[in-house]
């Protein structure tokens, strides 16, 4: 048993993590999080942690450095950290683990660096306090690890404040603080996460270049499978602080034992049939431009779009495109300043105010965040139910007939109707918002991000309810994401916006071939696939483009 | 789920029990007429007088009696005063936006650059000094503070999304005042409304104090230390009691405070979360 | 220092210079335009018509509101309050005096104060939700709820009358040396201390766990530094300006409480001198006081904004 321990980089044995919850008025209680975990890590390889949130992914990666966020403590079991087994360390010891042997890179860089010290200060910090070389020797090794990991001016890249780079190049920056004291062991907890997707294959490419480089051996925490099958030999798949499945990269993703873990690799593959164009449009957009007050140039430029009956038109970009303020300007919040929006063939006033009851109606929105999206002192009857009263003057039973018939659409059922929305899970409250669109009976429905916020198989139930009931009750959506697995599985028609504008524009079949514009072409090779070895290809074929030209 | 009263909020409630029936009851408690001489100058405390006697002999528990009915009258009346005034004030701002909002949120601005005591001590070298003029006083100047947590709780609500989607549903202002944005104001305004209470019983007791509140015959807290408050040189603790009775009330109305503000968030929190 | 962080400083100046001026307006015109006669109201109902006449001829009440106003507004810039109504002595002089007074008894407050109330900030966010931290949250909220007066009373009866440590009345003049001011100003200073202490206490222990909950203070304890390191090379730099902003409000918050204090004392400061003059309804020697007391609260606040503006790194190193 010994021998294996000393071969191993990591080797985590029962795990069990446990965390105090603080209820106000009531006492704290005592929770397991994480239910005795048993987890194998060698030498210079990289181990996935793959698992939707509550899976305790996060908890175990911070456990090789013997903490807990919050209220969060290891409760049993062990963890060796080249032999030695961490629990058992003096406070000193830890130290000495801590930014030495582990380091650790955050999902938000952003707030992770301090805000009021160079960027070169915080890199080096770790080499100087455990004393590991000079501060000369430290800052060379930051300057060749921002070179490998592709920052600009890797020479003075260091004099710069954490505010005064981008969120992409802040996550690069952590990635070498992590790597710069050279320790054994690098937890990699979603630093790509909130990046946009054309950053983030960046960003991965540069830290998996630089793991390979230099030796060092990793877990990889994330909830997006095609990403860490990217970079990891072994994935483990982990679900309510269990584990679910263990093995190599290969054999997780094109061999899957178990159904959640089937259900995780195939999530990306619902691709939904095409409806073509009937009728005449619901929605037209013509070369409408928008900004917000204080701008001085538009955020929304001459964009012409239409929608028609029982179709789904996806609006697709990254964050600043101007995807989110185009429903803006349709809803009326944010009156245009050139154009027209024309709904069911007659022109929508510009201003939310000068619009009818009926028009209202007819144009209903979700949002992103279902949480906020409903009022907390209402309950599930009287959300559901106020559309029906203000739009259509029921009452009573008639009223609460109606409320049980679209709970039973969303799969919900009328044991709900009396609780509140902070009683229920993330992927029902959604649900909820829907049945309140639903009930004003719209022609048209606004969906924000409507899935992003959701765990990926929750979000894939979300978005087959929603092609049910586009069937059922012959509603168009106008879908805005910047995920383009969401776009494939519910799209007909396909606007990809950049910088305000919409570069490409047509029906599904024909926006996702080729020939493509630069900006699509990007966008649609930097979406993670899920099959081994996507992303050298990708590199290099764009490495390839570049030579060529 | 029951909600449990924490033993601090129940001792809090007690004692503020105690203090308003003090107040509501007053003449029918008090032992004595409120001016009324009944024994020498300071005497001890006795069976006869439980707190002693005055400075110029009457009895301090009946002064202390009356004391409350007045502070507390015009702390609660002030009180409700600034709390209506702010939280229309604040609602209708965040509500109609513009430059009715910025207008009025200047103007709080400037008045609270200038300390409320100072301001008070201003005004009340100009006007006659009444309780009538002192409450309105009172709840004009503490109006300002009343207004920014409002509108600042208010404004937090008005870019919910549920309120948004309430706007895009073509609800009227009175439906998103009255059912979206004040039923989620409402806990954090009860709690601070015992702040300002609290705040309103200092205000008055340290006017009083300072022989520019409550003017005999009328008497309070604050104005019972001013009275006694050379006997301390003699050792005589008279100025103690009423100085004890509103540390008092200030923290049982505190302990309160505290629990509601706690509550509050347990419900922001979700209900079974 | 970058040019556009100087401009905004200039800003702010520039904004502080017109809350000076708004609330000298406030202040002129809470005396002069509130309805109730101020002639009537210095010498009482029972003055006859003649004298109020006379009065208002003397107080210039017959000129209109504006250039009264000027008037006095150019007069105050250079020091010039008037004559107070009720001994007609020259308020300027009388106020320089006493406002020393005032200033060498706050001074001592906030030197005792400032330091104590950071370093129970710091041992309450260190210790956390144990003992320390909540025997000082239940010290600064039995503080909170008791008026100024009352701690002095209290400290009054038990330090200078009971155990006739110091006096009770505090008396000061140019005579006197420093070491006999300090010992006459120890009972006041003690108790606004006492009075401020809470209040700066509790929005430092905030301000400190704000930045203690930081993800940065986590990056930090993760590299494996001593506990020590992240407080002082990371905690300690974003906490300044927070914990400045909180000693400046409070130092505002002073200058009020002082004005209660030295009544209890009996201290010969402006307090003393605005509270015995509004009760007299001199209101030239009112209004120079409460401007006075206003202009010290507005500096304040504008140094404690413009310590935040200067310490931002977002400001200080812009992209």
């Amino acid at each position: 048993m010994r021998e294996a321990v000393a071969h191993n980089l990591v080797e985590i044995r029962g795990l069990k993590i446990g965390a105090t919850v603080f209820t106000p008025g009531e006492k704290p209680k005592n929770v397991e999080i994480v239910h005795g975990v048993d987890l194998n890590l060698e030498k210079g390889k990289v181990l996935g942690l793959i698992g939707e949130s509550g899976a305790g992914k996060s908890t175990i990666g911070l456990s090789t450095l013997a903490y807990g966020r919050g209220g969060i403590r290891i409760t049993g079991g062990e963890i060796f950290i080249n032999g030695i087994d961490i629990l058992k360390n003096s406070v000193g010891e830890l130290r000495d683990l801590r930014g030495r042997q582990v380091t650790y890179v955050s999902q938000s860089a952003a707030a992770g660096f301090n805000p009021s010290k160079r960027l070169m200060d915080q890199v080096v910090e770790s080499c100087l306090s455990h004393k590991l070389c000079s501060r000369k020797e430290a800052e060379e090794r930051a300057v060749t690890l921002f070179r490998k990991l592709g920052l600009p001016d890797p020479e003075n890249f260091g004099k710069r404040y954490p505010h005064q780079v981008s969120g992409g190049q802040l996550q690069r920056a952590m990635t070498a603080m992590a790597l710069c004291p050279e320790p054994d062991l690098v937890i990699f907890d979603e630093p790509t996460t909130a990046l946009d997707v054309t950053t983030q294959i960046d960003v991965l490419a540069s830290i998996k270049e630089a793991i390979q480089d230099t030796g060092v051996g990793a877990l990889y925490i994330t909830h997006d499978l095609a990403v860490v099958a990217q970079v990891s030999d072994h994935i483990m798949v982990l679900q309510h602080g269990r584990m679910v499945e263990y093995g190599t990269t290969d054999q997780i993703i094109n061999n899957p034992q178990k159904d959640y873990t089937r259900a995780l690799v195939s999530i990306r593959s619902t691709i939904h049939d095409e409806t073509p164009a009937k009728g005449e449009p619901v929605l037209k957009l013509d070369n409408v431009s928008a900004r917000y007050r204080g701008l001085n140039f538009d955020v929304v430029k001459d964009v012409t779009l239409e929608i028609h009956p029982s179709q789904t038109l996806a609006v697709v970009g990254e964050s600043g495109s101007g995807k989110s303020t185009l429903a803006r300007v349709m809803t009326g919040l944010l009156p245009l300043r050139q154009g027209s929006v024309s709904f069911n063939g007659e022109t929508l006033p510009a201003a939310l105010e000068e619009r009818s009851k009926e028009q209202l109606r007819e144009l209903q929105m979700i949002y992103q965040m279902a949480d906020v999206a409903m009022n907390p002192r209402q309950t599930i009857e009287t959300i559901i139910g106020r559309p029906l009263e203000f739009y259509f003057g029921m009452q009573g039973a008639e009223k609460r007939a109606r409320v049980i018939e679209l709970l039973d659409e969303i799969e919900l059922g009328e044991s709900f109707l009396k609780r509140y929305p902070a009683e229920l899970s993330g992927g029902q409250k959604q649900r909820v918002c829907i049945a309140r669109a639903l009930a004003a009976k719209p022609r048209l429905i606004i969906c924000d991000e409507v899935t992003s916020a959701l765990d990926p198989l929750v979000a894939d139930g979300i978005l087959k309810l929603l092609l049910n009931l586009q069937e059922i009750e012959h509603v168009s959506y106008l879908f805005i994401t910047h995920d383009l697995a969401t776009v494939r599985a519910i799209a007909d028609t396909i606007a990809v916006m950049y910088q305000g504008n919409v570069v490409r524009y047509g029906p599904k079949s024909k926006v996702l071939e080729p020939p493509f514009d630069d900006y699509t072409d990007l966008l649609l090779s930097s979406v993670p696939e899920m099959k081994l070895g996507w992303l050298e290809d990708v590199i290099s074929t764009r490495k390839m483009d570049s030579a060529g030209n | 789920m029951t909600m449990r009263i924490p033993v601090s909020a129940l001792i809090g409630l007690t004692m503020m029990a105690f203090f308003f029936s003090l107040a509501v009851f007053a003449p029918l408690i008090a032992p004595y007429g409120i001016g009324e001489v009944v024994g020498d100058v300071w005497e001890p405390m006795s069976a006869k007088h439980w707190l002693g006697t005055d400075n110029i002999g009457r009895d301090l528990l009946t002064r202390m009696i009356y004391g409350a009915r007045t502070t507390i009258f015009i702390a609660s009346a002030a009180t409700v005063l600034s709390f209506t005034l702010g939280t229309l004030l604040a609602l209708s701002a965040v509500v109609l936006g513009g430059w009715v909002d910025m207008a009025l949120s200047r103007f709080i601005d400037l008045i609270m650059t200038i300390p409320t005591l100072i301001f008070a001590l201003v005004v009340l070298s100009v006007v006659p000094t009444s309780i009538l003029i002192l409450i309105v006083l009172m709840g004009l100047l503490d109006t300002t503070r009343v207004y920014r947590l409002a509108r600042a709780v208010a404004v937090d609500i008005n870019v919910m999304d549920y309120v948004e989607a309430a706007r895009l549903r073509g609800e009227g202002t009175r439906w998103i005042v009255l059912r979206e944005i004040l039923p989620n104001a409402l806990s954090p305004l009860v709690a601070e409304l015992g702040l300002r209470f609290i705040f309103m019983v200092l205000f008055i007791s340290t006017l009083s104090f300072l022989g520019l509140g409550v003017l005999p015959p009328d008497t309070d807290w604050g104005a019972i230390v001013k009275e006694n408050k050379e006997g301390l040189v003699y050792g005589i603790p008279a100025a103690l009691a009423p100085a004890v009775a509103i540390a008092t009330l200030a923290i049982s109305v505190n302990l309160v405070a505290d629990w509601v503000l706690n509550r509050t968030t347990s419900l922001k929190g979700g209900r079974n979360a | 220092m970058p040019t556009h962080l100087i401009l905004l400083v200039i800003q702010r100046l520039a904004l502080g210079v017109l809350l000076l001026l708004a609330s000298s307006v406030l202040i002129f015109a809470g005396t002069q335009i509130l309805p109730g006669d101020v002639a009537q109201a210095v010498l009482g109902q029972a003055a006859t018509p003649e004298a109020i006449a006379n009065l208002r001829e003397e107080m210039g009440l017959n000129e209109p509101a504006v250039s009264r106003y000027l008037k006095w507004l150019f007069g105050a810039v250079q020091g010039d309050f008037g004559n107070a109504l009720t001994n007609g002595a020259d308020i300027g002089a009388s106020i320089s005096k006493r406002l020393g007074n005032t200033l060498f008894l706050a001074l001592w407050a906030a030197v005792i104060s400032v330091p104590l109330a950071i370093l129970l900030g710091l041992i309450a966010v260190r210790f956390r939700n144990r003992w320390p931290d909540r025997l000082v949250s239940a010290m600064s909220l039995a503080t909170i709820s008791v008026p100024e007066f009352v701690i002095g009373y209290v400290f009054m009866f038990f330090v200078a009358v009971k155990l006739r440590w110091v006096p009770s009345v505090s008396m000061i003049n140019d005579s006197m040396s420093l070491m006999q001011k300090l010992q006459s100003i120890a009972l006041p200073v003690i108790v606004l201390t006492f009075v401020v202490l809470a209040h700066m206490m509790r929005m430092t222990r905030a301000a400190i766990l704000n930045v203690m909950e930081s993800p940065y203070i986590e990056t930090a304890e993760l590299k494996g530094l001593s506990r020590f390191a992240v407080i002082t090379r990371h905690a300690l730099p974003n906490s300044i300006a927070p914990i400045v902003n909180v000693v400046m409000l409070n130092l505002a918050y002073l200058v009020v409480g002082v004005v209660v204090v030295e009544v209890i004392f009996v201290y010969p400061g402006m307090g003393q001198y605005l509270v015995d003059h509004v009760a007299k309804r001199d209101i030239p020697v009112v209004q120079a006081a409460g401007l006075i007391f206003a202009s010290v609260y507005i500096l304040l606040n504008m140094a404690a904004d413009i310590i935040g503006i200067v310490a931002n790194p977002r400001l200080r190193h812009p992209k």
